[in-house]
């Protein structure tokens, strides 16, 4: 393996809990892998609910419920309480599509904290076109029902170059919602995202105008509305500190149980992810090949190994790095300092070409269908 | 956005403070993240129960830690607290 023993293991702190790939939206940007449709085996309440203890016991106390669409999953209620009974701070992410009032204070009553639901933009012509399904008004109405359930009512749009220009309506929207979160995810290119991105990443030009926007509005919302605003990091010339560092604090189970240091791992070649069906958590998160393998600093090439930045960002994203140099031990090639950093330029301008272009092909939408078709 | 003295002071319900105990510590808990307390702030955090004010709350603890002049750094703690939206009045 290429991490070192000599690496301290700190325990997880985060778990993300994927129960489904099942989810009636296709954004054409999900996360999940472009071949889900050939995962399909679930786990089963009893395998959640060991995962959720053994997880527990070493420390996890952030917990996310996703997906696809969590809800899809009958034993969610039972799950919810679970993990409350064992303290988590239990966080539900959802598109809203399938939520009733009814079902809101079921979860509620079975212990859940809050509640995230995404739009997809503030119209719903263009909502309804990037879910590829008829939700806006739906959206909407179960935001309200979350608020007043007495949830803290957390509101995730996801920024491309489809909606990036609505960014003030975007706020706005989030402001009329009585939004007490709002998350402002640039996109970021993995799964169908990196599939789709010549027709979703914006211009640089675009990015500084919504980014002054957010920010003044997070001045004016200061106290009442907190902004989470993930960097759209091929503008920036340092890399991400993806995940926090790799097994120091992330762990995700894929709905057939493999266990995943961030939710793109599976991409990577030759880490023989382990499974929570084989493994104990415990197991998996000290002693397994794939949560060892770039912790710590050893597995560095240059120009990361004597970089003096290493320790602020790990090298970046692993995942990214793979994606686009086809190196996973190579610097993040975001980085200026990346001797693959003029690869992000090609992106760009490849995408700025898209947009230009007389007949831009339509966007890769998440079904089975095309995940089929792709795999 | 500051203390007023004469309200009571209550532990927001959109937040959760909470023992961990791989940790050995409190934390507060709320959407997307978590703060890990040092004993001081947990003690102060626990009196915020609804039924104190800002004078009640440096008393009991003066009291219970057998010590004085608590008030400055209970009062600057609590400010911090009030701005992050851990606290709320009335």
């Amino acid at each position: 393996m290429a991490g070192s023993n000599k690496t301290k293991i700190t325990p997880p702190r985060w778990l993300l809990a994927e129960l489904t790939y099942a989810c009636p939206l296709q954004c054409p940007y999900c996360s999940n892998p472009i071949d889900y449709a050939k995962y399909q085996s679930e786990l089963d309440t009893e395998d959640w609910k060991r995962v959720l203890t053994q997880a527990r016991k070493m420390g996890a106390v952030q917990l996310g419920f996703s997906g696809g669409e969590p809800l899809t999953r009958k034993d969610l209620p039972e799950l919810v309480k679970h993990a409350r009974d064992l303290g988590y701070y239990s966080n539900l992410i959802t598109s809203g599509y399938g939520l009733t009032e009814e079902k809101i204070v079921q979860l509620k009553e079975a212990g859940l904290d809050h509640i995230q639901v995404s739009i997809q933009a503030s119209s719903q012509e263009l909502n309804d076109h990037i879910a590829g399904t008829a939700s806006f008004q739906h959206k909407k109405e179960v935001a309200h029902l979350v608020k007043k359930h007495g949830y803290p009512m957390v509101l995730c749009v996801v920024i491309h170059r489809e909606n990036i220009h609505q960014m003030p309506e975007i706020l706005a929207m989030a402001e009329e919602l009585g939004a007490d979160y709002l998350e402002l995810a640039n996109t970021q290119y993995y799964g169908w995202a990196h599939a789709n991105r010549d027709l979703l990443l914006p211009t640089k030009e675009q990015f500084e105008q919504a980014e002054q926007i957010a920010q003044a509005f997070k001045e004016k919302v200061a106290g009442k509305m907190k902004i989470y605003y993930v960097v759209p990091d091929f503008y920036e010339d340092r890399p991400k500190a993806c995940m926090n560092g790799w097994g120091t604090t992330f762990l995700t189970i894929a709905p057939d149980g493999v266990a995943l240091p961030c939710h793109s791992a599976r991409e990577l070649p030759g880490l023989d992810c382990p499974n929570v069906k084989d493994y104990s958590i415990e197991q998996i998160w000290n002693e397994s090949k794939a949560f060892n393998f770039f912790r710590g600093f050893e597995w560095m090439k240059e120009p990361c190994s004597s970089c003096d930045e290493k320790e602020k960002d790990f090298g970046g994203c692993r995942c990214q790095a793979y994606l686009l140099s086809g190196d996973m031990y190579a610097a993040d090639p975001v980085c200026s300092k990346s001797p693959n950093h003029p690869v992000i330029q090609e992106a760009i301008d490849s995408a700025k070409a898209s947009a230009l272009a007389d007949n831009e092909k339509p966007l890769i939408f998440r079904n089975s269908k095309n995940s089929q078709l792709l795999s | 956005m500051s203390i007023n003295p004469d309200q009571t002071i209550k532990f927001s319900p959109m937040h959760r403070l909470q023992w961990e105990e791989v940790q050995q510590k409190d934390v507060i808990l709320y959407p997307e993240g978590m703060v890990e307390l040092n004993q001081s702030s947990a003690e102060i955090l626990k009196m915020c129960d609804g039924t104190r004010n800002l004078a009640q709350i440096v008393s009991d603890l003066e009291q219970k830690f057998a010590t004085t002049g608590l008030v400055n750094d209970i009062t600057a703690f609590l400010e911090v607290a009030l701005k992050n939206g851990w606290i709320q009045q009335n």
